[in-house]
């Protein structure tokens, strides 16, 4: 179990598999903020947080109840980021968290750059609110849940998914646990 | 005449999407902690774990057991002797449903349009099936149906010469493409015969039978066992990341089918696998 902060310097000694607990300012953005995101970065104009080194969280939180710092906020589906991550590496992006696993671009693009993906646990959105301190909104408001919001997290448990060797724990796992017998039966 | 009243149906409604998005079914933890204990992979097995912690959290906090408090699909079961009052029965769904997602502060997920993606702000409307049974009840089923999983479901159109096989290899090679996407150990909906939309429509009601209850046709009780058995032997495992636990039941459903077709839809629930029923 590693316990990394943010700022994150050299990652290449983690490895898919590897628990973290993570802390320190993270961003959140879904597939219509990264829309935005790159048409920024294609028209040259300046992204809405500093990028260089920055983890991206894909969540669209449930709204909080008063008096709370937040709802339910566990990790959507990754790959529906695919097409519009590589501009973001390029940029300095050091880390992303998710679910389930990535393209083979992103996966070379993660390599190239020395980034990481980290899966969060989809469906302990629960457990995960518990981990997140602050929540503000910083960008696109109008996207509701979707919008891009900075949030402090403290202590938030992830798996390395994929790191910047080309180890993927989605490929590994089930490389592992695939029963031979199983080609046979059907 | 028996009669049900609009309001009655609202406030009905209403309660149903906060039990059904905070407290997850009795059957479906069980089996989570069933997996809890049967899971091989040390990885696999910090992340059920996990999930069962997240069950009480969400059910003490009263808060969303995930943030993807889903598209709302209501099974309304009418019987034909029962009169609704007031106003007309999806509205009334659609009310309870703006009204539960509003005051438990649950995501609004569901766009006005597929192309345009325009939040609607209340998460209505929610997808409704109206069936007309015998008697004087209205038995109303609320599922929250969130899109990771969703997104993983199909549907082919297999040849019949493809038979049982032809079945089992599409829900393998179904789930096994999904991988971690739809949220495992997951929850399969299996519908064949019919029509296309016969076919998904059973898989979706599928999906709402309590976890270990069997079909009462013995050669489709078999495929539901022989089906769990495969899938676990996938790899797939908690959440992707390998393991013997991919899935925490497999229901199928099948109806008359026409001599030139086998339909077969697979639709997949995520561990949330939210099922709430109420008879009025």
């Amino acid at each position: 179990m590693y316990e990394l902060t943010i700022p994150l310097q050299d990652l290449s000694f983690l490895k898919a598999g590897d628990e973290v607990l993570l802390s320190g300012v993270i961003f959140t953005a879904r597939d219509a903020a990264h829309q935005r995101l790159v048409n920024l970065i294609k028209s040259g104009e300046g992204l809405p947080f500093p990028i260089e080194g920055a983890v991206i969280y894909y969540v669209g939180p449930c709204p909080a109840k008063p008096g709370e710092v937040i709802g339910s906020a566990g990790p959507t589906t990754s790959t529906r980021m695919d097409g519009l991550t590589i501009p973001l590496l390029e940029k300095g992006l050091k880390g992303m968290i998710g679910k389930g696993g990535r393209s083979p671009e992103v996966e070379k693009a993660i390599q190239e750059h020395g980034a990481v993906y980290f899966a969060a646990i989809g469906g302990a959105g629960a457990y995960i609110a518990q981990c997140i301190k602050e929540v503000e909104v910083i960008a696109y408001p109008d996207l509701g849940p979707e919008a891009v919001h900075r949030m402090v997290v403290e202590n938030l448990p992830l798996i390395v998914a994929i790191d910047s060797h080309g180890g993927n724990i989605y490929r590994a796992g089930v490389a592992q646990y695939r029963d031979p017998s199983l080609e046979e039966a059907i | 005449m028996r009669t049900v009243d609009y309001a009655q149906i609202v406030e009905t409604v209403r309660d149903m999407c906060l039990r059904a998005n905070s407290i997850l079914p009795k059957d479906v933890e069980e089996a989570i902690a069933r997996a809890h204990e049967k899971e091989v992979s040390p990885v696999g097995r910090s992340v059920l774990g996990t999930m069962l912690e997240n069950a009480e959290i969400a059910r003490e906090r009263r808060m969303a057991l995930c943030q993807d408090t889903g598209m709302v699909v209501v099974f309304a079961d009418v019987g034909q002797d029962v009169h609704i009052t007031g106003g007309l029965l999806s509205e009334a769904i659609n009310e309870g449903v703006r009204q539960g997602y509003k005051d438990f502060y649950f995501r609004n997920s569901v766009v006005r349009d597929p192309l345009e993606r325009v939040n609607t702000g209340d998460n209505t409307p929610a997808v409704v099936h109206v069936n007309l049974v015998e008697g004087d009840r209205l038995r109303l089923m609320v599922a929250p149906k969130g899109f990771g999983s969703e997104n993983m479901s199909a549907l082919k159109m297999l040849k019949p010469a493809e038979g049982v096989a032809g079945v089992k290899k599409f829900v393998v090679d179904t789930v096994t493409q999904a991988g971690g996407n739809p949220c495992p150990p997951i929850v399969i909906g299996v519908g064949i015969g019919g029509t296309m939309d016969k076919a998904a429509l059973m898989a979706k009601r599928a999906l709402l039978r309590p976890i270990g209850e069997r079909s009462p046709k013995p050669h489709i009780k078999q495929l539901e066992e022989e089906l769990l058995e495969l899938v676990n032997k996938t790899g797939v495992g908690p959440q992707g990341f390998g393991g013997t636990q991919t899935a925490l039941d497999v229901f199928v459903e099948t109806f008359p089918t026409h001599i030139a077709g086998l339909p077969v839809a697979v639709n997949i629930n995520c561990h949330v696998a939210r099922h709430t029923e109420v008879v009025l």
